[in-house]
């Protein structure tokens, strides 16, 4: 069947910001989606309102609207574009319940748009639960023993029928939010009835626990005239309980016979069948180790995270399928876009082995809980190739960039043989590198170890394996026997360097003396069978021939930006396939290295070539050792490639852009302060400091409050600002451990407005593309604020000092490229608080609202291209007359012992953009985009830290005026009487029947604004009130800023219209500028 | 032990000889790109003599168990592999596969950089090898490969007498010619509920039709099917005796019958993976193939034979059907085992033929 004739103009809805369990998989799929449909000679129509995705670029589709994803929004952008066909499964959850509600609404009725692809009829059979277990049943799909209930006695006289342990699953959410497996009745109530809040239709799925068995998935594809195959069989390490987000997971499956397969495989075609689903879809399903016995577990009708790692780990583009599928067409009528004369319509067969790997964000979350469950927690993930599960096992581990370069964590050599034993049986994020521990010590067999941990034995033999070669290497001395051996189970250098006490050049040059050397393979889709065109490799020590063929064309390697993690996200990949695509535009050959498999940027047809490798200094080194390329970008892949610069370098890699010693300049605390003296740019004062007295008189100098931070991290990590004495010495006691090699830093906190300029340099010239004003004071991460462009409020001389500090700070650190300053303003004095030398996470953002292709510009300028020559002269560029806002995106529904309060530590995991003529509606946008459902009337419930109780009576007192009744603890509200307002007094968190969690969960209070009192132990009361709000999906503001342009919004909007919308092409284009 | 397997182009392939320096062995080196079914392969005598290549590089990460073989024994010429699990994991596992190679007497070369041999084959094609260890004089590897590639393979895997496998009330009776039947296709008929007499492959259409069956089964086989004409002379006297289904080895010796011919192809087809598009209903079905030799399309014009199924991958004959006569077949594997099962109504148009002819 060709494509769908009446067709022409097709809307495609993205998946909005990036949270825990809807990552950068939507980016990648989305794109592939819309490059798809444009192949196919479609007019696109985008809606996403994540500014940080390649997808949201103006050359993505025809017409990109960056507004939020909700059923208002979408209406009028489809009464406005009138598209004939809306593609909705390529947007994750958030897409596919958007689409949902678009048509039951009756939307896309009224305007005549056919929903493409999966029918909503058979979206809604596999979502919902009652529809799910009676198609399964009807098909004779076992599935495990459930009910669906909408209070909590359903779920007690479940419970009571057919016992314990269960599973509780809330109906339609993301990543399972508010799951979880339940032991006893108490742990029955309380995770029902937070799955009952989560879920959008009041429904909880509770059903017997099979925790344990062998979790088995299967990527499946449907086309219109029911052709079903199966594109990857994945299995997970972790059984059954913990969320396959958060699993390790192979591909394909390791342990199953081909009888045991076929069933399973079977199975999946059934159901797709049944379900009448067009396109991709994942099936998760629970074995019995010890019999041919499964379950169903669940069923995804849309391509999903599991898809895009299937797609990698096969070279098979699921996405780009299921939207020709969606169009009309059937497999058989698609090309391989790997084979390029072979069919879409095949399986694929991999000969190797692929290992997935969660990125956690417990090294930001310190105080989060680190089991792992039917919750998702990790932000991100990565992915590694190998013809061994111990090379890929080990390639995944040292692309985590969490500290380790094997199964072993240092901490844990302090602990007792006895510690480890007994910890095997805890699920979380450090099972894996236990189990090791373990098997190096010997202290427990694989037997009784997978008897503990339920995981096949299958995997424990051969982490067993790596060990016993560790344990070799230890007693042996390095030789080219160990050595090879230790190549050959997956060992890098450096850990070979530890083990035998030898250097990591030792160990190098050993190895490329013995000609102990990786060879590199092709991901191919077909396992050989084929010739391939795909430039897509990994590398291995086991094999003979390597199959990349080395050009004698100039080639740039572009380093990028490895797993998602809070404070490294989706927008380096944007950064590092826009420097892929400047080199390509060049006519120099682009090599990316990256190890991330949800992105754009590890599609295969992106760049060149592409090696799906770790980012290490070895084993980019290997790949640098083959290619001969001109030399490296590392200014795009975040703070992964920086990192790596000054190693590549001194092994003799020319590096473009800045230099390996700016860098440093930039960097390094005591170099950089040195080169703003020479400037007499001025920054907040601050000491750096080796003991707690020093800190102590430091810090009296200064002043309070003051910022402190450990030297060694970056990205915020354990940063606080203490108010007094007895603070500082809680800190210093609690969050650092402070040594000569290890100063603390204590610098003044600046009570100003943030400021944050991205710039472009190419050592004669600095462009500014635009400044970016945060919302909120400084000391709230920058990650975490509200940034406006233009800015709002400063006064042209203050924009004046910026441009002039930032053009003399990028000369004088001979910047080649981007870099990104953060600046305070107090007092109308200019400070200086960081600089980045390399691309932002504000890049993506300013390029497409100032339609500057920064990236692009960068990557010209460091290779020797003037920026004069580009048509760019030195100076602050034009801002546009409308405004863009940029606002954070938390998952704080995942992480349930977080608290949401902002401080300097970063906690958002996306970003979304609000853009508009005027900044009132920009903001509105961007805060609904971000989730917040702002109430227009209602209750607002005050309590704020003494220090704030000044300016919140001016706060309050205007929400007052906009009519909102006020309700407030009795400090709080005795202050509100001194000026003449009325709030009702509720009770603390303690005082049982009228206490604030208590109305809040009644639903009588509709937003909080909670300022938190400095110091950590008085907080309880207040992180108990900001949870009980993210629960029950309340606005909370934590930052007196964010309150006060809430309140500004609600007052512009009162007599606006709050829908309206424009394309991107409308507002970079110039376009119509009726607001 | 060091050992090597030696095209006969030259080109060497390096790895460990598993079983000593008397595992060497020579034949055609074929590969099968299964992910899984390394056990089902192994047993089922269509290899017969013929090196088996996985791509796939770990092998053995479940064991072995009785119930897999697909044949009495193993008559594959060798294995080679990249890595041998010598742990595997798996509930229903009876012996490792390690112990399986050597009760079996399989010669097995590891640590093989598979995907490059693979690589090698297909862009040469099928090529003679033998499997020799690191220390193997070049006069005995010159012995070794000047040996011709045998050809009375069907004759080493048929069954040497026939044999009756029951059924349960009122059966449909099928004689098989076993050219070296994998013990799936029995257990298929049987679920069908078939009473089978399974035939050595020289047996007369005379013998045959004296029993009198309800149908004929023609089955899968190792070789060239030209290298069996006495066989595709008493097939052509039973084509309008009876209904008639014939699987891989058992389509080629059909369509000979019927006056086609079949040539052989450059690497051939052999894996878990492999599409085929049903011409009469336009589904696509993904299957288990191992074939080194296909029906030429050509040589069907004329002849009351018409093509019912194609490879996606590259349009060669995958099923044939007699335009007025209950005959059809397949050059793919409905059976499965290994592979997809998704072919398996195949066996049914066979029973509505049979029952159609009964009536």
């Amino acid at each position: 069947m060709p494509k769908k004739k009446n067709l022409n103009k097709i809307i495609v809805i993205g998946s909005g910001p990036i949270v825990i369990g809807q990552a950068a998989e939507f980016d990648y799929a989305g794109s592939q989606a819309c490059r798809s449909l444009k192949e196919e000679g479609l007019e696109v129509v985008l809606v996403n309102s994540n500014p940080a995705t390649i997808m949201t670029d103006a050359n993505i589709a025809d017409r990109v609207y960056i507004e939020p994803l909700t059923v208002d929004f979408l209406t009028a952008i489809i009464e406005k574009e009138r598209p004939d066909g809306l593609l909705a499964t390529l947007g994750g959850q958030a897409g596919l319940n958007l689409a949902v509600q678009l048509a039951e609404s009756g939307v896309l009725d009224k305007f005549n748009v056919e929903l493409l692809g999966t029918s909503i009829t058979a979206i809604k059979r596999a979502e919902d639960r009652e529809m799910f277990k009676e198609t399964m049943e009807r098909i004779g799909e076992p599935i495990p023993e459930s009910t669906i209930v909408e209070d909590i006695h359903g779920a007690i006289d479940f419970a009571n029928q057919i016992g314990y342990p269960l599973i509780v699953r809330p109906a339609y959410t993301l990543g399972g939010t508010g799951g979880g497996i339940v032991t006893n009745e108490e742990e029955l109530i309380e995770t029902t009835l937070r799955g009952l809040k989560y879920s959008m239709i009041g429904q909880v799925l509770i059903e017997r626990s099979i925790a344990g068995w062998k979790e088995i998935e299967y990527e499946v594809m449907r086309d219109g005239n029911d052709t079903c195959i199966t594109i990857c069989s994945m299995e997970n390490f972790d059984p059954v309980g913990v969320h396959t987000g958060d699993s390790i997971v192979v591909a394909p499956t390791q342990t199953l016979n081909d009888h045991e397969y076929q069933l399973l495989r079977s199975a999946s075609l059934k159901i797709i069948r049944a379900l009448e689903i067009e396109g991709g879809c994942n099936i998760q399903f629970a074995l019995d180790p010890n019999s041919d016995s499964y379950y169903v577990i669940e069923v995804n009708p849309r391509v999903s995270r599991s898809s895009a790692l299937a797609s990698k780990a096969t070279g098979y583009p699921i996405a780009k399928v299921s939207v020709k599928i969606a169009i009309g067409y059937t497999l058989d009528e698609i090309v391989n876009a790997v084979t390029k004369k072979t069919k879409a319509c095949f399986e694929p067969s991999v000969d190797y082995i692929v290992v997935k790997f969660p990125r956690w964000p417990f090294d930001k979350f310190v105080y989060a809980d680190t089991t792992l469950g039917t919750q998702m927690k990790a932000t991100g993930e990565v992915m590694s190739l190998d013809r061994t599960f111990e090379g890929a096992i080990l390639k995944a581990v040292r692309s985590l960039e969490i500290g380790v370069n094997r199964l072993h964590m240092p901490k844990m050599d302090d602990w007792s043989d006895e510690k480890v034993k007994n910890r095997l049986s805890k699920i979380n994020d450090e099972r894996l590198f236990l189990i090791a521990e373990a098997l190096r010590r010997n202290i427990a067999t694989p037997d009784e170890i997978a008897a503990v941990t339920k995981i096949d034995r299958w995997f424990i033999d051969k982490i067993k394996n790596i060990t016993d070669v560790e344990v070799r290497l230890k007693k042996d001395s390095l030789n080219a026997k160990n050595l090879r051996d230790a190549k050959l189970v997956g060992l890098s250098d450096k850990s070979v360097a530890e083990l035998t006490n030898s250097t990591l050049k030792d160990v190098r040059d050993m190895r490329k003396q013995f000609r102990i050397l990786p060879v590199y393979k092709m991901v191919d889709t077909c396992a050989a069978e084929f010739e391939a065109v795909t430039p897509y490799y990994y590398s291995t020590y086991h094999g003979e021939v390597d199959e990349v063929e080395v050009s004698n064309k100039h080639k740039i390697i572009v380093l990028g930006s490895g797993p998602i993690r809070i404070g490294q996200g989706v927008e380096f990949d944007y950064c590092s396939v826009h420097s892929v695509w400047a080199l390509r535009e060049l006519g120099i050959e682009a090599i990316i290295i990256n190890n991330n498999p949800e992105t754009v940027s590890t599609d295969f047809d992106i760049s060149d070539k592409l090696y799906f490798e770790p980012l290490t200094t070895e084993d980019v080194l290997n790949i640098v050792d083959k290619e001969k390329p001109d030399g490296v970008i590392v200014q795009f892949g975040g703070q992964t490639a920086i990192n790596l610069a000054a190693s590549l370098a001194e092994a003799g890699v020319k590096i473009f852009g800045t230099s390996v010693d700016d860098i440093d300049r930039a960097e390094d605390r005591e170099r950089f302060d040195e080169m703003l003296t020479e400037l007499n740019i001025p920054r907040p004062r601050g000491i750096s400091v080796t003991n707690l007295d020093d800190a102590i008189t430091g810090a009296a100098q200064i002043g309070y409050p003051v910022m402190v931070r450990p030297s060694y991290v970056l990205g915020g990590r354990a940063m606080e600002i203490v108010y007094n004495e007895e603070e500082l010495r809680d800190y210093m006691s609690r969050a650092v451990k402070v040594t000569p090699d290890h100063p603390v830093l204590v610098d003044r906190y600046m009570q100003g407005t943030e400021v944050e300029v991205d710039a472009i340099s190419d050592g004669v010239d600095v462009v500014i593309p635009g400044i970016m004003e945060h919302v909120e004071r400084a000391g709230v991460h920058s990650g975490d604020s509200i940034a406006v462009y233009p800015p709002q409020t400063l006064p042209s001389k203050v924009i004046y000092t910026i441009t002039d500090y930032t053009k003399r700070m990028a000369l004088a650190l001979k910047v080649k490229g981007l870099l990104n300053i953060q600046y305070v303003v107090a007092d109308g004095k200019v400070y200086v608080i960081e600089v980045n030398p390399r691309s932002s996470r504000t890049v993506p953002f300013l390029s497409k609202v100032t339609n500057i292709k920064m990236v692009n510009v960068a990557t010209r300028a460091a290779l020797g291209a003037t920026l004069k020559g580009m048509g760019y002269y030195s100076g602050l560029v034009e801002p546009k007359p409308y405004v863009a806002v940029k606002a954070p995106v938390f998952s704080f529904a995942k992480m349930q012992d977080v608290d949401i309060s902002l401080g300097p530590e970063m906690k958002s995991t996306g970003e979304v953009m609000g853009i508009d003529y005027h900044y009132a509606r920009a903001l509105y946008k961007a805060i609904t985009g971000a989730g917040i459902n702002i109430p227009k009337n209602g209750c607002i419930l005050f309590t704020v830290a003494d220090k704030d109780k000044e300016e919140m009576k001016q706060l309050a007192k205007a929400f007052y005026e906009l009519g909102f009744k006020l309700v407030a603890t009795e400090g709080t509200a005795k202050a509100l009487q001194s000026i003449g307002i009325d709030a009702e007094i509720v009770g603390k968190v303690h005082q049982r029947s009228s206490d604030i969690i208590h109305m809040i969960k009644l639903g009588k209070i509709h937003m909080v604004i909670n300022t938190q009192a400095p110091g950590k132990h008085v907080a309880k009361d207040g992180f108990r009130i900001r949870r009980a709000t993210v629960e029950l999906g309340v606005p909370c503001f934590t930052s007196l800023d964010t309150a006060w342009e809430v309140m500004r919004v609600l007052t512009f909007m009162r007599d606006r219209r709050l829908v309206y919308s424009l394309a991107l092409q409308d507002y970079v284009g110039g376009g119509d500028a009726l607001a | 032990m060091k050992g090597k397997l030696i095209l006969e182009d030259g080109t060497t392939f390096r790895g460990q000889l598993f079983g000593g320096s008397n595992a060497t062995t020579e034949g055609e080196v074929v590969f099968n790109t299964g992910m899984t079914g390394y056990q089902e392969i192994l047993t089922d005598p269509s290899y017969c003599r013929q090196i088996v290549t996985l791509t796939y590089p770990l092998i053995g990460n479940y064991g072995t168990a009785k119930q897999f073989n697909q044949s009495r024994k193993s008559f594959v010429g060798g294995l080679i592999v990249g890595e041998v699990c010598e742990k595997p994991s798996s509930s229903s596992m009876q012996k490792t596969l390690s112990e399986f190679l050597t009760a079996e007497k399989i010669p097995c070369l590891y640590d093989v950089d598979t995907r490059a041999l693979t690589r090698k084959i297909r862009s040469v094609g099928t090529m003679k090898g033998v499997i020799v260890s690191e220390y193997t004089s070049q006069g005995t590897i010159d012995e070794m490969m000047a040996l011709p590639i045998r050809k009375n393979v069907v004759e080493m895997v048929t069954t040497p007498v026939s044999y009756t496998i029951d059924a349960g009330k009122d059966p449909l009776y099928v004689v098989t010619m076993d050219f070296g039947i994998k013990r799936n296709i029995l257990d298929a008929l049987r679920k069908l509920n078939c009473r089978v007499t399974v035939v050595p492959a020289k047996t007369t259409a005379e013998e045959i039709l004296a029993l009198n069956p309800d149908g004929i089964f023609l089955s899968n086989g190792p070789g060239d099917p030209k290298d069996v004409p006495g066989v595709i002379r008493e097939v052509q006297k039973l084509l309008d005796k009876k209904p008639i289904f014939g699987i891989c080895l058992g389509h080629q010796i059909l369509a000979l019958a019927m006056g086609a011919n079949t040539y052989k192809l450059k690497f051939g087809h052999r894996g878990s993976n492999q599409p085929v598009k049903c011409l009469e209903t336009g589904k696509v079905a993904i299957t288990s193939q191992n074939h080194g030799y296909a029906v030429e399309e050509s040589s069907l014009k004329g002849l009351p034979v018409k093509i019912t199924h194609i490879s996606l991958n590259d349009g060669t004959v995958e099923g044939v059907r007699h335009v007025s006569l209950p005959v059809t077949s397949v050059q793919y594997h409905p059976e499965a085992a290994p592979g997809p099962n998704d072919s398996v109504h195949l066996f049914d148009e066979f029973i509505d033929h049979m029952k159609q002819a009964k009536a």
